[in-house]
């Protein structure tokens, strides 16, 4: 592990002080040029997320919510290379990524219809205030697949590599520790480098894919897989937010100018429960969380804006924005009305299907048979 | 009329080769389809002509190959892609069946996906293990996909136009022993609609169903039959999702009887949906149930047992014997 302990990228150390690592020098250059604003902006977002994620969490807690992924401890992981993709970018989110796509410009209560049961998508993503973020993919790793076909769509249509980073578009594709078992991100990489396809292959390590930890998905730092497809990848630590925007920048305008797709490990933590129905006291101990506990991404952000001279001012103004955010995501999700019944017949195809008509007609004569027909 | 006659495989090339022609967001990946135009050369020479952008030699990944073919969708292209043997889809049956199928569900209709899925499949080509199935059955059970298989040279070559027309993905089950017989095909002719079923042969004492290579089969028991004094009504079923139930049951309601058959096992399979259909809709026409002549629900034999496990001529008019016994 030591040798991967001096590649790792990390500009901020827990206590917020900024030390950068030996392998950050060449990244030093794009956090230079973020102004007070956009730090500021990089702990906005961490603290607005993690207040909506802990309300998503309460609400399924009251049965508002048929499941609830949480995304605390990820947050600095996803602010990170949210903000270094470009507006021109498509993201491809596993399903764990309530960060990347509310800044985006997802509304963080689309994401709730999935959950509350609604709906299998929530929203379009050619809707352009969705900021070409794809739907959550639930089956792991599948969308990594997506991601590379789009990503070779771009190259085939010339909409990328013309050297002009503000017009060629690239892929960010999100997936975890668990699912880079999977054979669809093995076959993505192997399509992706085959194509030269824009992608960036952004792996949230959080340590624990559901029960099971990293160590039984890979026995050496999965940043390693890369390699093996001649795709260059950095292991960053993933709880550094100014370490994840300027990797996460740097790789994807590498990728974007033409030359190939590129991969990051990002270190991080799952500090809550893989979702609302685990129970993380059964596989691991209060000890390693309390470890990470330490190394809370929004903690050391706050830490360094403290040392550049932010004041109480400033963090009380986020914490109730914050706060109102949580409590407009509340009002709203009980506010969502269900689906017509009707709904389950809707575009399963794209055109006419006589089976899908012959079924619908038939529940609408069968609600219609009893009194008052619900239908 | 432009009649020309041609191997149902170099119907396809044409079929495809106009595809190319006509839509330049069309394109066609799979396993050496290009230099190599496929092991079947069903997409020869077509990278020579339309270059390795649009006729692309994947890697050897078949969940790749489909995966891919999504996110090329939405980037709005319309991949067809090759599966270079039956046995060989399963790889992808994920990304078929719970990635594809369901897009256009998950997006609320947001976003179609016109992508094609030509799989080869069947037997009769004596070939060794996974070469030989015939798996339909698993996409027609899947809803979002539609699925059709050809029997003819004509309907190689409009029914994969049609396909890639379709804003919805289309498994494109080719029979890979009709791949060699010559045809005619019309190139000036209209197509009759993708999804719709027809009547072969007419006939009046039972009436023989089934789609791909099996129609081969059941036209030449028909002739058989008609030698012995029966009378066979032969329906091609073409499209196996949906289903175009009009010439079956018209067919059915004439003649009273029906025989299903089919090279895939017979265990919840296409020949059962079928049967048990035609039993709702037609009860008061039949004079016998409807019977069913499959694959036997053992994995494909070896080759040189092939012969024991694909219904044939005699195991369908034995069938027959047995619907007019009642």
């Amino acid at each position: 592990m030591t040798t991967t302990e001096t590649s790792l990228v990390r500009v901020l150390e827990a206590d917020g002080s900024f030390a950068p690592s030996p392998a950050s020098e060449q990244y030093l250059p794009l956090i230079d040029a973020l102004t007070d604003a956009e730090f500021e902006q990089f702990y906005r977002d961490m603290v607005i997320i993690r207040a909506i994620d802990t309300q998503a969490t309460n609400l399924q807690r009251q049965g508002q919510l048929a499941l609830w992924p949480p995304s605390r401890g990820q947050e600095a992981a996803q602010v990170g290379s949210a903000h270094a993709a470009r507006r021109q970018d498509t993201i491809f989110p596993s399903y764990r990524e309530h960060v990347v796509t509310r800044i985006r410009g997802v509304d963080p209560v689309d994401i709730i219809k999935l959950m509350r049961g609604l709906s299998h998508g929530g929203w379009d993503p050619t809707d352009p205030k969705n900021g070409n973020t794809r739907i959550y993919t639930l089956v792991l790793g599948s969308q990594t697949l997506h991601a590379a076909g789009y990503g070779m769509g771009l190259a085939f249509d010339g909409k990328t590599g013309s050297g002009d980073p503000e017009r060629d578009e690239a892929v960010v594709v999100y997936y975890g520790d668990g699912a880079s078992s999977q054979g669809d991100v093995h076959e993505a990489m192997v399509f992706a480098a085959s194509y030269d396809a824009p992608v960036l292959f952004f792996l949230q390590n959080n340590h624990w894919a559901i029960s099971v930890p990293v160590e039984t998905q890979s026995k050496v730092p999965l940043v390693g897989r890369g390699a093996g497809y001649g795709i260059p990848s950095v292991r960053v630590d993933g709880n550094d937010v100014l370490a994840s925007y300027a990797v996460s920048r740097a790789l994807l305008d590498e990728s974007r100018a033409g030359l190939g797709p590129r991969a990051i490990e990002a270190v991080t933590y799952r500090m809550g429960a893989h979702t609302t129905s685990d129970d993380p006291t059964k596989y691991r101990g209060s000890d390693e969380e309390q470890r990470w506990a330490q190394r809370d991404p929004i903690a050391r952000m706050r830490a360094f804006l403290l040392g550049r001279g932010a004041g109480e001012a400033f963090f009380a103004g986020v914490d109730a924005e914050a706060a109102d955010a949580a409590e407009d995501l509340r009002a709203r999700t009980v506010d969502l009305p269900p689906p017509g019944r009707g709904a389950i017949f809707d575009h399963v195809y794209s055109e006419p299907h006589p089976l899908i008509a012959e079924q619908k007609a038939w529940l609408e004569h069968y609600e219609a048979s009893f009194e008052g027909g619900t239908l | 009329m432009t009649l020309e006659t041609m191997p149902f495989s170099k119907a396809l090339n044409a079929g495809l080769r106009k595809a190319l022609e006509d839509d330049p967001r069309v394109l066609l990946m799979g396993e050496d389809i290009g230099k190599l135009g496929g092991v079947f050369r069903v997409t020869e020479s077509l990278q020579r002509d339309f270059g390795d952008r649009r006729v692309l030699d994947t890697p050897l990944a078949e969940s790749g190959i489909v995966g891919t073919a999504i996110g090329l969708a939405m980037a709005g292209f319309r991949p067809v892609c090759e599966i270079q043997f039956d046995g060989f889809v399963f790889p992808a049956f994920d990304q078929i069946t719970s990635q594809l199928a369901k897009m256009t569900n998950r997006h609320e209709g947001a976003l179609s996906m016109p992508i094609v899925i030509r799989i080869p499949y069947g037997g009769h080509i004596g070939a060794v293990e996974h070469h030989q199935e015939s798996p339909e059955a698993y996409f027609t059970h899947t809803p979002g996909l539609r699925v059709v298989s050809p029997s003819t040279p004509n309907d190689a070559y409009w029914m994969i136009q049609e396909a890639i027309a379709s804003n919805d993905p289309v498994i494109f089950m080719e029979p890979k022993s009709r791949y060699w017989p010559k045809g005619e095909v019309d190139l000036s002719g209209s197509a009759l609609p993708l999804h719709s079923s027809r009547i072969v042969r007419r006939g009046t004492d039972v009436t023989l169903v089934g789609h791909g290579a099996m129609v081969t089969t059941l036209l030449q028991a028909a002739a058989l039959a008609e030698a012995e004094g029966t009378s066979c009504e032969v329906v091609d079923v073409r499209s196996l999702s949906p289903l175009d139930y009009g010439p079956i049951l018209d067919s059915v309601r004439s003649t009273g009887r029906m025989v299903y058959a089919q090279e895939a096992p017979g265990f919840t399979s296409l020949g059962s949906e079928i049967a048990a259909t035609v039993q709702e809709r037609a009860f008061y026409a039949l004079e016998a149930p409807v019977l069913r002549v499959s694959g036997f629900d053992t994995p494909f034999p070896p080759a040189k047992l092939e012969g024991v496990y694909l219904p044939d001529a005699d195991r369908i008019l034995e069938a027959v014997d047995r619907s007019l016994a009642y």
